[in-house]
């Protein structure tokens, strides 16, 4: 039952998920600490320097983890997936090294930079490290997610020597599901960034803390969320149609569709039964719809997960489930996002949503998981879709040593994440330090 | 002939990597293992991990470029190099999770025992991956028992052999000694005193060491071959042994950025050392000749290995740059002052 293949597909779902429960959030709120910043320098108001302080000592506590479980990913890679990484480091390896020496060098120097620099940088400068850091770890985002993209759609490569090589290198970084995937990600890391300067601001409203400063906060992180919540629904659209052409599998797991259909429906309701091969129930058709969203077209074919041999389709409940929770939750930071922005000006006056949206904090960090999900689980039995099966990727080891690190992983992990979660609510919770011109910093932040 | 300048140019770049990460992360895992030993009180801890406090996330990304690189270029020696020793290298990444991690939570909170915790997990976290390290290594340069289709026969065990766990020590000696010097360069008064004793102290230990090492290398290894057949490269040996001789001198007339720039050049060319007597071959096999990886056999295909080039040449110098002025930036002395400012470990 538990084999090396199961045991290393557990530790990776381990250390991938936990490790993207860091990056979204140094993705989305470096780039927002930058532009608190910028207005620092720009207008001279002491609270966007205070802000770039207390969201910046937040992106320090979030990244700390990411970086040191972003190691392993690495790694992991070789000590688990050897023959993956023979059969396709010629491509694999070499996005990941590129990201290495083009984003993370940048990312880390000046990400110690920005924390150290205070008072040995000129304003100017001292913003533009933090802009560095931002742009850095938004292209590692990009290197990695064409890594991923290639794992998802194969494409300029060659089969030769008995391994993946590189045929064009351009195909590689053009490769249209990667740049799709890069798109979708990173929106979803700013609507994540954006929620937690949200619910964060409005739990200081609520209890009339820091009221200008919060304000200021709030009307940048509501303008930022509506442009990606909304960017993200369309961009999430053709992320499915380019799925839906590259891997057709995915597509008919994602919507639980068994038999092809031409002009196939969308159900709202849905319950799938992986066991006999159907859905419990299908309820609320809309005709045409999948076909449409899928290929654009109403009456086209999409192809029923009956196509191919059991052994060849991904875990259909999961993955189904995954995609409509995800896309629920889209459609739900849409709306919200929309109702934030209206209300902006006024937000102190606004007590349901102040007290809502410390709530919210959590569900974007859920949609990114589900996103992982959907496309990692989806894309199973492959590693890389169409070219080599996961179970065939596996390294050599006894399934003794996986067990006993996923165990270690599983502990470690779990520890340290209670510590950041409790760090990231302590200093939440504590707000920006005083005004430097009224009290010294010796004393405790001003809550007015 | 051109695929194979480009397998050279690489394991050159193979080398300088992981050299470079050795010299750059060596000190930081030095102040960590040195901190128990030195450190009287809490503003002496704290100023230990204030010396390395600008530096030590930009140094581990050497690790993880000569992690990529070696996937980048030699993928079959990466599959076959991480899976052989997964253990001690999970080892090696829980360690420095944990070294990270102490350096961001440790001054969050007030309570002592909060405290102790994360210097327990920077001493294991240093200690830990600069002994695995040299473990690591030398036993590369031992060779391990892989066979033909990669598999390695052995656990973890068999790379704690005399010769490893020698290779082990010198490691940890050689770091104990760098992360010293770093802490008179970056402290005043008693502690920098203190520092300037252990680094005397441990160096007399690691100049045994290293004559031990590189005897033993002789018995255990076949690396003086290539050294014996192009003379030329007995400059490596003899620079890391100049650089060694040279703490000493440039401690007692007070030089102490030079003897740390000797005791780097030590560790670069003991690097060197092991990676010029493996030549070519990047992990040598035990059991059979024939079944070692080499250069030639695992590495990239040619356009591969011409583009990662390419992308080393343009973006590594880009990031030597930027690090010295980082290292400039941030080359006074970590001062009782600056403890007090918020952005303080």
């Amino acid at each position: 039952m538990f084999d090396v293949v199961l045991l290393s597909r557990l530790q990776f779902a381990v250390a991938s998920m936990f490790h993207f429960l860091f990056v979204p959030l140094t993705l989305g709120l470096s780039v927002l600490t930058a532009i608190f910043e910028t207005l620092y320098v720009k207008t001279g108001d002491e609270d966007y320097k205070r802000a770039a302080k207390f969201w910046g000592k937040l992106f320090l506590i979030n990244f700390a983890l990411g970086v040191v479980t972003g190691i392993t990913l690495e790694f992991q890679f070789g000590t688990n997936w050897s023959r993956y990484s023979m059969y396709v480091g010629d491509i694999f390896g070499s996005l990941l090294a590129i990201e290495a020496t083009m984003a993370f060098f940048l990312e880390s120097t000046f990400i110690a930079v920005w924390h150290f620099g205070w008072n040995r940088l000129s304003p100017k400068l001292h913003a533009l490290s933090i802009w560095l850091v931002a742009i850095a770890s938004n292209i590692s985002a990009l290197w990695i997610l064409l890594a991923n993209g290639w794992m998802q759609h194969p494409v300029g490569y060659t089969i030769r020597n008995g391994r993946a090589e590189l045929e064009s290198f351009l195909a590689v970084v053009t490769n249209p599901f990667g740049w799709m995937e890069f798109i979708h990600t990173v929106s979803g890391a700013y609507i994540l960034a954006g929620f937690f300067v949200l619910g964060i601001s409005a739990w200081h409203l609520l209890r009339k803390n820091e009221v200008v400063f919060f304000k200021k906060c709030f009307r940048v992180a509501a303008t930022w969320v509506l442009v990606f919540a909304l960017f993200e629904v369309f961009n999430g659209h053709l992320h499915g149609s380019e799925v839906a052409k590259a891997q057709p599998t995915k597509l008919a797991a994602m919507e639980s569709l068994w038999e092809t259909q031409q002009g196939a429906p969308m159900y709202l309701l849905v319950i799938p039964d992986e066991k006999n091969e159907r859905n419990k129930i299908e309820l609320f058709p809309i005709p045409g719809m999948l076909s449409l969203l899928a290929y654009h077209h109403p009456s086209a074919t999409v192809k029923g997960l009956k196509e191919w041999p059991e052994e060849e389709r991904p875990p259909v409940a999961l993955t189904f489930w995954s995609f409509r929770l995800m896309v629920g939750l889209g459609f739900l930071f849409a709306a919200l996002s929309i109702w934030v922005f209206l209300k902006r000006h006024e937000i102190e006056k606004n007590r349901l949503l102040l007290r809502l949206l410390p709530w919210v904090i959590p569900l974007p960090y859920l949609a990114c998981e589900l996103g992982w999900m959907v496309a990692e689980v989806g894309r199973q039995p492959w590693i890389v879709y169409g070219l080599m099966k996961t179970s065939a990727a596996v390294s050599p080891i006894s399934p003794m040593q996986v067990g006993v690190s996923l165990m270690a992983f599983i502990l470690v992990y779990s520890l340290l994440g209670l510590v950041d979660f409790y760090l990231l609510f302590k200093y939440a919770r504590k707000g920006p330090e005083a005004p430097a011109t009224k009290v010294s910093t010796a004393l405790s932040p001003a809550t007015n | 002939m051109e695929q194979n300048i480009f397998q050279i140019i690489w394991f050159i770049l193979w080398g300088v990597l992981w050299a470079v990460y050795f010299m750059l992360d060596g000190f930081d895992f030095g102040l960590g293992m040195l901190m128990p030993f030195i450190a009287k009180n809490d503003t002496e801890r704290r100023i230990i991990y204030n010396a390395a406090g600008p530096f030590w996330d930009g140094n581990e990304v050497w690790l993880i470029t000569a992690g990529g690189a070696t996937f980048a270029a030699f993928p079959k020696t990466y599959a076959i190099m991480f899976s052989a020793l997964y253990t001690p290298l999970l080892l090696i990444l829980f360690a420095l999770i944990l070294r990270g991690v102490a350096f961001e939570f440790r001054g969050k909170e007030e309570s002592p025992v909060w405290k102790t915790v994360w210097d327990i997990c920077l001493v294991v976290g240093s200690f830990l991956p600069a002994l695995l390290f040299g473990v690591a290594f030398a036993n590369f340069f031992k060779g391990l028992p892989i066979d033909w289709k990669g598999i390695m026969h052995g656990n973890t065990l068999t790379l704690l052999n005399p010769y490893g766990l020698l290779g082990g020590l010198l490691f940890v000696v050689m770091f104990v000694v760098h992360g010293a010097l770093w802490l008179t360069v970056k402290s005043n008064g008693a502690l920098k005193q203190r520092a300037k004793v252990v680094a005397e102290k441990f160096w007399v230990l690691e100049v045994l060491l290293a004559i031990i090492f590189l005897v033993a290398t002789g018995f255990f290894t076949d690396l003086w071959a290539n050294f014996f057949r192009y003379k030329i490269l007995l400059v490596i040996p003899a620079l890391a042994l100049l650089g060694l001789i040279a703490i000493p001198g440039f401690l007692s007339v007070g030089s102490y950025w030079k003897a740390w720039f000797a005791s780097a050049a030590t560790i670069v060319f003991t690097t060197a050392f092991g990676v010029a007597g493996l030549f070519p071959r990047l992990i040598p096999s035990s059991l059979n000749p024939e079944w070692s990886l080499t250069i030639y056999n695992s590495s990239s295909s040619p356009l591969t290995l011409k583009i990662m080039t390419v992308v080393a040449l343009v973006f590594v110098p880009i990031v030597i740059l930027y690090q010295i002025w980082t290292y400039k930036t941030f080359s006074e002395k970590v001062r009782p002052e600056f403890l007090e400012t918020e952005e303080a470990y």
